[in-house]
């Protein structure tokens, strides 16, 4: 050892090897406090962004009806309705179809066909979004059109106020077909994680009863996870809320306050898509911040709450 | 055993199998409901798309709908570039955030992050979007490349760092214990030892997470632009694939259609290529360190 002089003792020499030994710990956190900021950087752009709209109107613009950036007039609900009628339909749609998928790949595919399953699956959610919605313009809407809406509205379910006569292709219907295909991936891949969770000797004690295993899974797998299933279902509609390309592309791009499914409509994903590069005033631009400040605060609460849930109803590691 | 009452017993009994087998099958129709609009979607793709694919299509600049023919090369560079930067911008980031959360994680901080980054990673895109809007494009006063790979970052940022923490934590502790034995710092532990048994699973998640924001599109409508020429420089509006494919896709021209399927085409070989290399790599590691 060549170094002549020993670190002196006390506070100073300490603090420094303190350092030394954890420098890195400090440097690495600071990048995932970065993280941490950047959220509240979220938050406090869109707020000021969107200033102006909540002073000139309150929390009244989320039930204003009126869209009209000609005379200045804004109001979010004909944005909010669609969005969350999409989505809704979206989540009819695919969970039923995702817990099958989700039941054959835990319960019944065997080891061989289960992986390739999982991987074709996966690159279902792999598919960028503009690639969906240039299949819903040129292919998936005109059949709606021609195909679908006919059958619906002749079937019992045409007597339902949500599906009036049929109209064009690009509508709410449309819209929520693409969304439910879009979000079968993350809620079966989760629904799968709930139901592989499960431990295997409460399945086992159920065909020990003599239970065929349909009604094992039924009654003892699905009561098991539901809870998972619950929270892959508040997930997918998280996805489907912020989802934005394939449902401009589908919903038909109209302000149009309706219950009616076959009718075009307008969604809060969509309406910043379509207006903010070209917004030229400042409450214009203020209310699709707006949109998007209430879109961020759901999709927010319900990631938060479908992982939360997550957390509680599986033990990490499985 | 009653006689008299076995065969309604057995019938019964039949039933349940019946109805086991009746339920698998409705399983079996689930699967194909997610899988054919797949199989749709690539084939018409990949139908349509190849038909249009040219070397003009990827080397040239795009021309005016009346005049024909003209290519996306300028789009592809600018993709590349946009995701590029994001990637400069997002893997310290991510990688960083990932080695504090799984490696001196268990505090407030740490949780936070974690908590923040799966919130993050279910954030709609067009927020994202937004939030560069506000923060590059009104304060230079013109959109750009660079605010267009902000907003992708902010999306690459949390799929990385949650990956990064789970590729770290398959790592054994007794490696970790290991090192420290041998009186080897903290630094030192995590770069040399515990990063590079886990890098493959990193990579993994870098790659996947590229694979995603390279088909973003709703976030740089409003930030990165379009461009009908080359990129001028990283603070200039820039155009990309997926832009490119919606602007074309809703466009009333026949010929930008065509254009739009072979985008598409590019598009989607790049991000299944990314994704299928991810998942191969990630399976590999896998089988290894269970065979370690």
């Amino acid at each position: 050892m060549s170094r002549s002089v020993a670190p002196l003792p006390g506070r100073d020499g300490r603090a420094r090897r303190h350092l030394r030994q954890r420098w890195f710990r400090y440097a690495t956190g600071a990048l995932a406090l970065l993280v941490v900021v950047v959220v509240l950087l979220i938050v406090q752009q869109l707020w000021v962004q969107s200033r102006p709209t909540w002073s000139e109107w309150g929390l009244g613009f989320l039930v204003r009806t009126t869209w009209n950036p000609v005379q200045g007039e804004f109001g979010a609900l004909p944005f909010i309705a669609g969005t969350l009628l999409t989505s809704l339909m979206a989540l009819l749609i695919a969970v039923p179809i995702s817990i099958g998928i989700a039941i054959l790949l835990s319960e019944y595919a065997p080891r061989r066909l289960r992986d390739p399953l999982i991987f074709v699956v996966e690159l279902l959610a792999a598919v960028p979004s503009v690639v969906f919605g240039l299949w819903g313009i040129f292919v998936l809407a005109p059949l709606v059109q021609q195909h679908v809406m006919p059958v619906v509205a002749a079937s019992p379910l045409g007597l339902l106020p949500f599906f009036g006569e049929p109209g064009p292709g690009y509508t709410l219907f449309t819209a929520s077909l693409i969304l439910a295909v879009m979000i079968i991936p993350i809620i079966a891949s989760l629904s799968r994680e709930a139901l592989m969770a499960v431990p295997r000797d409460q399945k086992e004690a159920a065909l020990a009863l003599g239970a065929t295993r349909w009604e094992a899974t039924r009654h003892v797998v699905l009561t098991y996870a539901r809870g998972g299933i619950f929270s892959a279902a508040v997930l997918g509609l998280g996805r489907a809320l912020g989802e934005t390309m394939a449902t401009t592309m589908t919903i038909g791009n109209r302000v149009n306050l309706t219950l009616d499914y076959f009718q075009s409509g307008y969604s809060m994903t969509a309406i910043i898509a379509n207006e903010l590069r070209e917004a030229a005033s400042e409450i214009h631009v203020s209310s699709l911040v707006a949109i998007g400040l209430v879109l961020f605060l759901i999709s927010f609460l319900l990631n938060s709450l479908g992982r939360l849930l997550l957390m509680r109803t599986h033990t990490p590691g499985t | 055993m009653d006689t008299a009452s076995a065969p309604p017993r057995a019938l019964r009994l039949r039933l349940r199998h019946l109805r086991d087998r009746l339920l698998v099958a409705l399983c079996l129709v689930a699967l194909a409901l997610a899988v054919i609009p797949l199989v749709w979607v690539l084939w018409e793709v990949v139908g349509v798309g190849v038909r249009h694919v040219s070397w003009e299509f990827l080397t040239t600049l795009p021309q005016p709908p009346t005049v024909g023919g003209g290519g996306w090369a300028n789009a592809i560079v600018g993709s590349v570039v946009v995701v590029g930067m994001a990637m400069v911008m997002g893997v310290p980031v991510g990688v960083a955030t990932g080695i504090y959360m799984s490696e001196y994680g268990d505090n407030l901080l740490g949780k936070s992050a974690r908590f923040l980054s799966e919130v993050l990673a279910g954030l709609p895109s067009i927020v994202a979007g937004i939030v560069a809007y506000g923060l590059i494009v009104v304060t230079m006063g013109r959109f750009s490349a660079v605010s267009g790979s902000a907003a992708l970052a902010l999306l690459f940022i949390p799929i990385v760092a949650i990956t990064t923490q789970e590729a770290l934590k398959m790592v054994p502790g007794h490696q970790r214990e290991a090192s420290f034995a041998l009186g080897v710092s903290e630094a030192a532990t995590t770069l040399r030892v515990v990063l590079p048994a886990a890098m493959g699973n990193v990579l993994t998640g870098v790659m996947i997470a590229t694979a995603r924001i390279a088909g973003e599109t709703a976030p740089l409508l409003f930030t990165a632009f379009n461009s009908r020429y080359w990129m001028e420089g990283v603070d200039r509006p820039t155009a990309t694939i997926p832009v490119n494919i919606y602007s074309y896709a809703i466009s009333p021209f026949e010929h930008w259609h065509q254009q739009a399927w072979a985008g598409a085409l590019v598009l989607l070989a790049m991000v299944l290529a990314l994704n299928v290399a991810a998942r191969t790599l990630w399976a590999r590691r896998a089988r290894f360190m269970a065979g370690d």
